[in-house]
């Protein structure tokens, strides 16, 4: 890693040269809600002004660039009783502009479940490679959790990232891609003052978390309290919709599905993004649904995100961003549901008395 | 305007390319597992029942038939292009390099197409995936077999084991039940496993005809004719999930130790690489870590059983 400074506005000339020569993604402002609040998405741009350097949290997250919501695997040829298969890893080169830190981990999380284990994905490796990531730090929302999952920094999985610190920007060039970009441009190396005001910048950041989830041992938590009446009553509001699995930076599971061309010489393999909310997550052929409840259904996406499975040494896939706890059309909020479980609120959900005061 | 100065060049990926910059994807069968399958020819289909059929496979191309192999237990993902993917467990020996077979019940979407199939169609296989039962770790002990209903199929790999190290087993018992006499599947094979490789067959159904002459009842029923040596035995269960929980404790009121009762799950998969997360139970996923389980692992995977 690299580190150096750069003035904003020769931060810009550098995104804008970056964002014309490419196809450059960022976060702009793209509806508001019925009250008012702006909406933000990873659209594309073609000029630094269109970008929102300030934007607070996109509604959906950066993960589609990788895994996107519909994607053709191969194909098949037909020719009489034989067919042939063809499969491209292809990806045109993206800049993405503007990820959070959370964000960037949610990345390496992927990296870990689809490149480092076994089976590495072909597909995700294409976009991963193909992908120019530019972070960018904010301070954090009032329903952000990051800091409780240590999410709230990032040291790697970034080609450059942006500290922003008053009149300048304090980069951590992590490629020798960025490197020999920003070649061209007016960079100075770190003064003792720049460090300072860095330190201070990721002090204001990390104080800034108004939310908070105890997460020691919650894999085992999650185990002790697998019958708990908890599940019922948050499962009893799910609705069953998948929002929070397509809004989620890190949830990957998906469903194969294979189509016949419509003039039958070909069929495709398509994978869909899924989630394990939705009703026929677990139903084999024959009709037996292994999860019929949503209780069941909605404590499986918890146990994946705060207790992991196999494919990721049972690590908590979770980064904290509470994406799936804003998009939540039932009010279903990760923070409630683990304090919940934790007993840790006013009264205890078994008993219906008051809890002991903690000590 | 364009400065091409600033555009990020294009990294292609093609699988030679994986081969020679991420050590990981060295071996093409790993690759190949992912999402293209080896190409295999439908060589027979042998009707069991109404509702199974014994699908004889070849992989058409002699190299990948090489590649291929696999252990006692372990299942594959059979494609039929067009129609989707399904996983089905191996029935057939696995020193059988040849051919594959695997008994496949007319239960869904793609396993209805694969009925209306012939003899000299293509068909692909993505595997062998999951854990396998360990028949090695059972030689010189009594072997428990109990299959109910279609549980046969996946029982027929390590059976074929069975017979071609029968000097290594001592005393093998076959327990196997179904619904009807008509649905007792390989009856064919029946006297075969009697005779020759001297394996204990005990059968039982649940609704029996005039001509039936065994016995009656449910597959817990055949305990009792049978004495087992407890601390000698290992016991493979397959079946439905209603049976394991009566079977598993049965076998548990005799004293066989949780870890050596062997149970083959069933989950919905899509992608046999723990990649898809639709056949997770409890903490564990059953393509990668399953289908096989130790009974004291499946006590522990919660909503297991």
């Amino acid at each position: 890693m690299i580190y150096k400074v750069i003035s904003k506005p020769e931060f810009r000339r550098f995104i804008d040269a970056l964002v014309k020569a490419n196809n450059s993604f960022g976060p702009r402002l793209a509806d508001r809600t019925a009250d008012g609040k702006p909406v933000y998405r990873f659209m594309p741009v073609s000029s630094v002004d269109e970008i929102d350097f300030d934007y607070t949290a996109t509604a959906s997250s950066a993960k589609h660039f990788f895994l996107p919501f519909s994607e053709e695997l191969s194909r098949f040829r037909f020719h009489g009783s034989d067919w042939e298969q063809h499969s491209a890893y292809e990806a045109d080169p993206v800049v993405l502009i503007g990820l959070r830190a959370c964000d960037i981990s949610a990345l390496n999380i992927l990296d870990d479940v689809l490149l480092n284990g076994n089976y590495p994905s072909p597909y995700y490796l294409a976009k991963r490679k193909n992908t120019f990531v530019i972070g960018l730090d904010h301070l954090p929302l009032p329903d952000c959790f990051c800091k409780s999952l240590a999410h709230h920094t990032v040291s790697t999985g970034f080609n450059l990232f942006c500290s922003d610190i008053g009149e300048k920007y304090y980069l951590s060039i992590n490629s020798s891609k960025a490197f020999t970009y920003l070649k061209e441009f007016q960079t100075e190396d770190p003064s003792y003052e720049d460090n300072c005001l860095l330190t201070e910048r990721r002090k204001l950041i990390s104080d800034s978390f108004k939310t908070e989830i105890d997460v020691t041992s919650l894999p085992s938590i999650l185990d002790i309290e697998f019958d708990s009446p908890v599940w019922e009553k948050w499962g009893s509001k799910c609705l069953n919709c998948g929002t929070c699995a397509m809004v989620c930076p890190t949830c990957y599971c998906y469903s194969l599905e294979e189509r016949f061309d419509i003039d039958l010489k070909g069929a495709s393999r398509n994978r869909k993004l899924y989630s394990c909310n939705l009703v026929d997550f677990a139903v084999v052929a024959g009709g037996h649904n292994f999860r019929p409840k949503n209780g069941d259904r909605l404590k499986y996406r918890y146990y994946h995100q705060h207790r992991g499975f196999a494919e990721n040494d049972n690590q908590q896939i979770c980064v904290g961003c509470n994406r799936c706890g804003r998009a939540c059309l039932a009010d279903i909020n990760p923070k409630d549901v683990i304090n919940d479980l934790r007993m840790e609120k006013d009264s205890c959900m078994i008993c219906v008395s008051q809890s002991p005061g903690r000590i | 305007m364009h400065d091409m100065r600033f555009t990020i060049p294009r990294q292609d990926m093609n699988r030679e390319a994986f081969a020679s910059s991420v050590p990981d994807f060295n071996r093409k069968s790993e690759i190949m597992k992912t999402d293209t399958g080896y190409k295999c020819r439908i060589t027979n289909i042998i009707s069991l029942t109404e509702q199974e059929k014994l699908f004889q496979l070849r992989i058409a191309d002699p190299q990948e038939r090489r590649i291929f192999r696999f252990k006692p237990g372990q299942f594959l993902m059979l494609e039929l292009p067009g129609y989707g993917d399904v996983p089905i467990s191996i029935s057939s020996a696995s020193s059988n390099h040849e051919f594959i077979e695997l008994c496949i019940r007319k239960a869904g979407h793609v396993t209805s197409a694969l009925f209306r199939t012939e003899p000299g169609m293509h068909v692909a296989i993505r595997g062998p995936f999951g854990s396998s039962f360990p028949m090695d770790e059972m030689t010189g002990h009594h072997v428990l077999l109990v299959a109910g209903g279609l549980g046969i199929a996946p029982l027929r790999a390590p059976l074929f084991w069975i017979n071609e190290h029968r000097d290594r087993f001592r005393d093998v018992h076959l327990l196997y039940g179904a619904k009807e006499p008509s649905q007792l599947l390989f009856s064919y094979q029946f006297e075969e496993w009697k005779t020759i490789s001297h394996i204990r067959l005990h059968t039982i159904v649940e609704h029996s005809g005039a001509e039936w002459k065994g016995s009656t009842g449910m597959i817990t029923e055949l305990f009792r004719d049978i004495t087992i040596d407890a601390k000698n035995t290992y016991a493979i269960v397959c079946g439905p999930p209603v049976m394991f929980k009566f079977v598993c404790s049965h076998l548990d009121r005799f004293g066989i130790p949780m870890n050596r009762m062997f149970v083959s799950l069933e989950r919905r998969m899509h992608c046999g690489m723990g990649k898809c997360c639709r056949c997770m139970v409890g903490s564990t996923f059953t393509c990668i870590d399953g289908p096989v389980f130790d009974y004291w692992s499946v006590m522990n995977l919660k909503e297991a059983i």
